[in-house]
């Protein structure tokens, strides 16, 4: 059975490996910063994998995940030399492979819709070929891979390490905000375990009038998107503004229907992550990518339809649910 | 009470723009100490619920092969491509890519698109290159405001588009925690399902907006004046896709 462990390690020795290109990239002043950042980050994927089935201790990854907030967020990294080809030969090579360089780009997803289809009920010696529940994840890994192999067949590059090289380009452009989301996810756990929905709750139970339908349906969705704005995460604020509204006031007491609450719900959320620079790898990453000179301008692109889509998600939740 | 200070550390820490890595961080320790937690446990938070998200950040496994194409032209070649298709305009390159980006995310396909993987190295040049031909070349406002708009295509689709998966990580969210919480048996199916109305919603609005996206780019340009070098070579371009 292929495990969605081995993938978390190949994505772990990919970063370990990048950082070690840091690390001699004498172009960058805060090369060992990076390297350290990066290679930690490898590291706690691998380590993670212990943590996971609970046969180590949590507490050192933990530390770790502090060391690279400290890294990132005290400026101990930066971007190093550019690692892309010069545009007079990235020219001469799109002239010679043309529309060839797209067959790469479509083998992923093609592969990882394949494992996720076709893969998901083949078995082998007994159990199934891929790790149940992550085949989308598995065929996401397998996909890269054999993308990778055609991409380096096609471009005639024998040397793997200037793939590497490449992705390393693109991972410094990211920075440490390819880390954020990761983390936003590890606050809501935090949250929930210290009991912030509960708190939440007596507060809403204390403002909201008893049994108005429609202002419950509105506090929550807006309490989503608003949540979800402060925090830059629906994941996060999901637990918190269903344990408080959600659940004991709109599907317990109003005998609204779950699924149809819960969902849209969580895309009221949604509709937050649209407009806050707390989702970074949705709206920063993507200006940084662009080279945008605003970094707000995804964002401001996103904000009518934000405003009228959680509009739209109120109407849905109280013409359904009841 | 004293638990939502996590909560204002977060509000505060954004307001004044420190690092949002920071931030995070910050806001969980204060939360775990403030809720009764012991600072070893407050490591062992951190390191369990890095350990469980690790998924989250598995999309840079395929940052080798886009570098390495892009390295060879990927760029270059969409460009090149969509100087080709002369009819399309921007607007509808991109009201085009959000239905697919919509459809795939439905379909699971998550990894079919993305800021890295398609709209930095495919559909922004593209929507450029479509504005170009019919607008002549882009002011820098124009340029931003397209390029915002094609990085908006992408997140809209994606987040109206992936909740009517099954497997996604949002909808095993709702059904984990429900079910673990208050002992339901919700169905990934039945969530699923109930995302379509607001996924039909979205195509519609943000569809729209997309569409309506070459009329001011239109204005943008034309507003700031031609540039001299755009009289010369595509007047006739110009008026013909301005009418």
């Amino acid at each position: 059975m292929i495990k969605v462990e081995w993938l978390y390690w190949l994505v772990g020795a990919v970063f370990l490996a990048m950082a070690a290109q840091m690390a001699a990239d004498r172009g960058n002043p805060r090369r060992y910063g990076n390297a350290a950042f990066w290679g930690l980050l490898g590291a706690s994927f691998g380590y993670g994998t212990w943590v996971a089935d609970k046969s180590a201790p949590a507490a050192p990854l933990g530390a770790a995940v502090l060391a690279m907030i400290c890294l990132a967020g005290f400026g101990l990294t930066g971007r190093g030399t550019p690692t892309t080809a010069a545009p007079e030969r990235r020219a001469a090579s799109a002239a010679r492979l043309r529309s060839k360089l797209f067959i790469p780009a479509l083998t992923l997803p093609l592969v990882a819709l394949a494992c996720g289809t076709l893969l998901k009920d083949v078995h082998l010696g007994g159990g199934p070929l891929l790790q149940s529940g992550s085949e989308t994840l598995l065929g996401l890994g397998i996909g890269s891979i054999v993308a990778l192999v055609v991409a380096l067949l096609l471009t005639r590059e024998r040397n793997p390490a200037v793939a590497l090289t490449a992705g390393r380009g693109l991972l410094e452009a990211m920075g440490w905000a390819l880390l954020l989301p990761q983390l936003l996810a590890v606050l809501g756990s935090i949250f929930q375990s210290a009991g912030v929905g509960t708190q939440v709750g007596k507060i809403v139970t204390h403002v909201l009038p008893d049994g108005s339908r429609y202002t419950a349906v509105a506090v929550y969705c807006l309490g989503m998107a608003l949540f979800t704005l402060i925090m830059g995460n629906a994941f996060a604020a999901f637990p918190v503004m269903t344990a408080a509204i959600g659940w004991p006031v709109l599907v317990a007491q109003l005998h609204g229907s779950a699924p149809v609450v819960l969902a849209v719900g969580m895309l009221s959320g949604f509709c937050g992550t649209l407009a806050t620079p707390m989702a970074a790898n949705f709206n920063l990453v993507p200006a940084a990518l662009l080279e945008l000179k605003d970094q707000y301008g995804p964002i401001k692109a996103q904000l009518p339809t934000a405003a009228i889509m959680l509009v739209c998600n109120v109407a849905i939740m109280s013409l359904f649910a009841f | 009470m004293i638990v939502l200070v996590g909560i204002l550390v977060v509000v505060a820490g954004f307001a004044t723009r420190r690092n949002p890595l920071l931030v995070v961080g910050a806001a969980g320790v204060a939360t775990g100490l403030l809720g009764g937690l012991s600072p070893m446990k407050v490591l062992d938070a951190f390191g369990t619920g890095f350990a469980s998200s690790r998924s989250v950040t598995l999309f840079a496994v395929t940052l080798p092969v886009i570098g390495l194409l892009e390295r060879h032209g990927l760029q270059e070649q969409a460009r090149t491509l969509m100087n080709r298709l002369a009819k399309v305009s921007a607007g509808r390159v991109l009201a085009l890519y959000l239905v697919i980006r919509q459809l795939g995310a439905a379909l699971g396909l998550t990894a079919l698109g993305g800021p890295a993987q398609a709209v930095r190295p495919m559909i922004a040049p593209m929507a450029e290159a479509a504005a170009e031909r019919r607008h002549g070349p882009l002011t820098e406002k124009a340029r931003e405001r397209l390029r915002s708009f094609a990085a908006s295509a992408d997140t809209v689709g994606l987040f109206f588009g992936e909740d009517c998966f099954l497997a996604v990580g949002s909808i095993l969210l709702i059904t984990g925690f429900v079910n673990a919480t208050y002992h339901t048996a919700l169905e990934p199916v039945q969530l699923a399902l109930w995302a379509i109305p607001t996924a039909v919603c979205a195509t519609l609005v943000h569809g729209t907006r997309l569409l309506r996206l070459d009329s001011s780019l239109a204005s943008l340009t034309s507003r700031t004046g031609d540039l001299p070098a755009a009289a010369e070579g595509r007047t006739g371009r110009v008026t013909e896709g301005s009418k």
